[in-house]
């Protein structure tokens, strides 16, 4: 019975001795750990707001209790359905269109024999590393419509109207998501190119032997190999279709209102609501339902891919 | 050797990537082009290719007058500068701290890092918090703290680095010579992640450079703390905004009339990319390795 303390306290004294060693490196981690609380941890307890009826007065807490009141009026109104629809939709569509134009440009960057491969790889990447309002300043010349190179020099030219474009909104899906590739190409087509150039040339040789052209060794070579990553990052951007790029659809269509029935998504509904038109509580039950989907879908995904590919999984 | 096949192939690659390549640079000339040019040509003829008539009258004007534009510079300057560097302290520090095996709670501590990556509370519980308890609207750190650290994915991208690139062998020698665990890290662990730390920190830079939610989100009123993004999202809505600031009365007298605004809008915005656009060429190489290193997850 002694026996069996003395060794308790021995392995905690151990213990206490072991965390003593390594204060250093909890001082080294101390920094990042607390910004992590402060960024990441301390405002969730504030998601109970999504169920209040928000005085701020009485703050966060002090407010009185909504129950789910919030969330059945924001699926009462037309917004809900826009702003899910235009997420989701948008988001299909970036994910389908990306990943054909990526490996289309990784596939040909691959074949390409002359240096300057290197440089079109650079240029296209560019409109990457361009913050998004300055994105909306190189779309506004062209689309401006008192001084837009579209307006005043292509459809004069050709002798029709000048559009309104950031009035009417049949055009900007395809604006969007036009803007949306032209961003984003370089980046994801590098990712396809990293693993095509992983490939085993063997193949390749073998089929030339064979006297395969080069579409055929594309359709049987390269497109077979490239599968697992095409599901990969398919899977990921389906983890994440519950979130949109806030600058592309508030930034881009300059928040026009004539607009916001093609460009609102719960990124802007959320932001909208909270510091535009104050209305706190219809913005939290939005941001609500976005973090617990988004949540919910970040699981699901990561276990179809662990299922498929257990090293590309997050857990 | 070739085959007619393989020539073929080879032209139309060649086009389709001379073609994307242009459409990548080709607003970019349409804003730089607009810029130099004179603002009567603008208002007649719309922004274009080849300016009709050329003039630097909106970068005098924007220098001149706008004394925001040099402010708002030096704080996207101070901005990128603070955050790259505590962004790259407190993640290196971390997945340091993280890559120690024996290091008791580490199971722990990492996957509250990594939890961070699956659930978010989102702008409004954020916005509340920031502001409510730390209250950070309308200062500096309104502009420096929301993403300090871009995702947990960095810290653990870097945590799996220490633990593989960094034999245990080494660190071990430098125990035994007496080393502390600070001296081990600042001498040995840092200068051999040198590369990622590198790349990690070229993401945070660009990411601070480019940021202009912060400034919108968390600075209301006190304007004078704009970093250049946020001034050129406020000249985009509204052009008065310069006559508003430029300190100088009597411009404002004359009225809008005067301002070269077509012209200056544009000028603003190469002001704006300039530095990416210098700078780009010598960053792009390692900025190409940082996209494959966390590619598949980032």
């Amino acid at each position: 019975m002694a026996n069996a303390q003395t060794i308790h306290v021995q392995k905690k004294g151990k213990r206490l001795l072991s965390i003593k060693k390594h204060l250093p490196l909890y001082l080294m981690a101390l920094p990042g750990l607390l910004y992590l609380f402060i960024n990441n941890y301390m405002p969730l307890p504030g998601l109970v707001l999504a169920f209040k009826n928000y005085n701020a007065r009485k703050g966060i807490y002090g407010s009185d209790w909504a129950g789910f009141d919030n969330f059945k009026f924001l699926f009462s109104t037309q917004d809900a359905f826009v702003i899910t629809r235009n997420t989701l939709l948008y988001n299909l569509a970036f994910i389908i269109l990306n990943a054909v134009c990526a490996i289309a440009v990784a596939i040909i960057l691959s074949e390409l024999t002359h240096k300057i491969k290197k440089l079109y790889q650079s240029v296209i990447l560019l409109p990457y590393m361009i913050s998004m309002v300055i994105v909306s300043y190189l779309v506004f010349g062209f689309l401006s419509p008192e001084s837009g190179f579209i307006n005043k020099t292509i459809l004069s030219a050709l002798n029709i109207e000048p559009i309104s474009w950031y009035m009417e909104k049949e055009y900007w899906p395809f604006i969007l998501i036009f803007v949306n590739i032209w961003k984003s190409i370089g980046y994801n087509c590098i990712i396809y190119l990293s693993s095509i150039i992983g490939f085993d040339r063997s193949y390749y040789e073998a089929a030339l032997i064979d006297g395969a052209s080069k579409w055929k060794q594309i359709r049987y070579i390269t497109l077979p190999l490239l599968k697992p990553t095409i599901i990969m990052l398919a899977l990921l951007s389906i983890g994440r279709i519950f979130y949109s790029d806030f600058g592309l659809f508030y930034q881009v269509p300059m928040n026009s209102g004539a607009l916001y029935s093609v460009t609102n998504t719960i990124d802007t509904y959320v932001y909208r609501g909270l510091l535009e038109l104050g209305d706190i509580t219809l913005s939290a039950a939005a941001g609500f339902y976005q973090s617990l989907v988004g949540f919910v879908l970040v699981l699901t995904t990561n276990l179809v891919v662990r299922k498929i590919d257990p090293d590309s999984s997050l857990f | 050797m070739r085959t007619r096949e393989e020539k073929v192939f080879q032209v139309i690659g060649h086009i389709v990537m001379v073609f994307l390549s242009l459409s990548a640079v080709i607003p970019m000339i349409l804003l730089i082009m607009s810029s130099i040019t004179d603002n009567d040509t603008l208002i007649r003829n719309g922004y274009n290719f080849i300016p009709e008539k050329f003039s630097l009258y909106a970068y005098e004007y924007v220098f001149k007058t706008g004394n925001s534009v040099i402010k708002a510079y030096g704080v996207s300057i101070l901005l990128t500068a603070v955050g790259t560097a505590l962004s790259i302290t407190i993640t290196t520090l971390l997945a340091y701290a993280l890559s120690k095996k024996s290091l008791p709670g580490r199971g722990v501590l990492t996957f509250l890092v990594f939890f961070t990556m699956l659930f978010n509370g989102g702008l409004v519980p954020t916005y509340m918090n920031y502001t409510t308890v730390f209250g950070i609207k309308d200062t500096f750190l309104g502009l420096l703290l929301p993403n300090l650290v871009t995702s947990g994915f960095y810290i653990l991208l870097m945590k799996s680095y220490f633990m593989t690139s960094i034999p245990s062998e080494i660190s071990e020698a430098a125990y035994i010579d007496g080393a502390s665990e600070f001296q081990t890290f600042s001498r040995i662990a840092f200068p051999l992640a040198k590369p990622i730390v590198a790349t990690i920190g070229l993401f945070a830079g660009i990411a601070y450079w480019n940021d202009w939610q912060n400034g919108y989100v968390y600075l209301t009123r006190n304007t004078d703390l704009y970093s250049i993004q946020n001034l050129l999202n406020r000249m985009i809505q509204n052009i008065q905004y310069l006559t508003q600031n430029s300190g100088n009365i009597s411009n404002a007298d004359i009225g809008l009339a005067s301002i070269p605004s077509v012209s200056v809008r544009m000028a603003m915005a190469v002001i704006g990319v300039l530095p990416v656009l210098i700078l780009y060429p010598f960053i792009q190489g390692n900025f190409v390795k940082g996209i494959t290193l966390g590619g598949v997850k980032g």
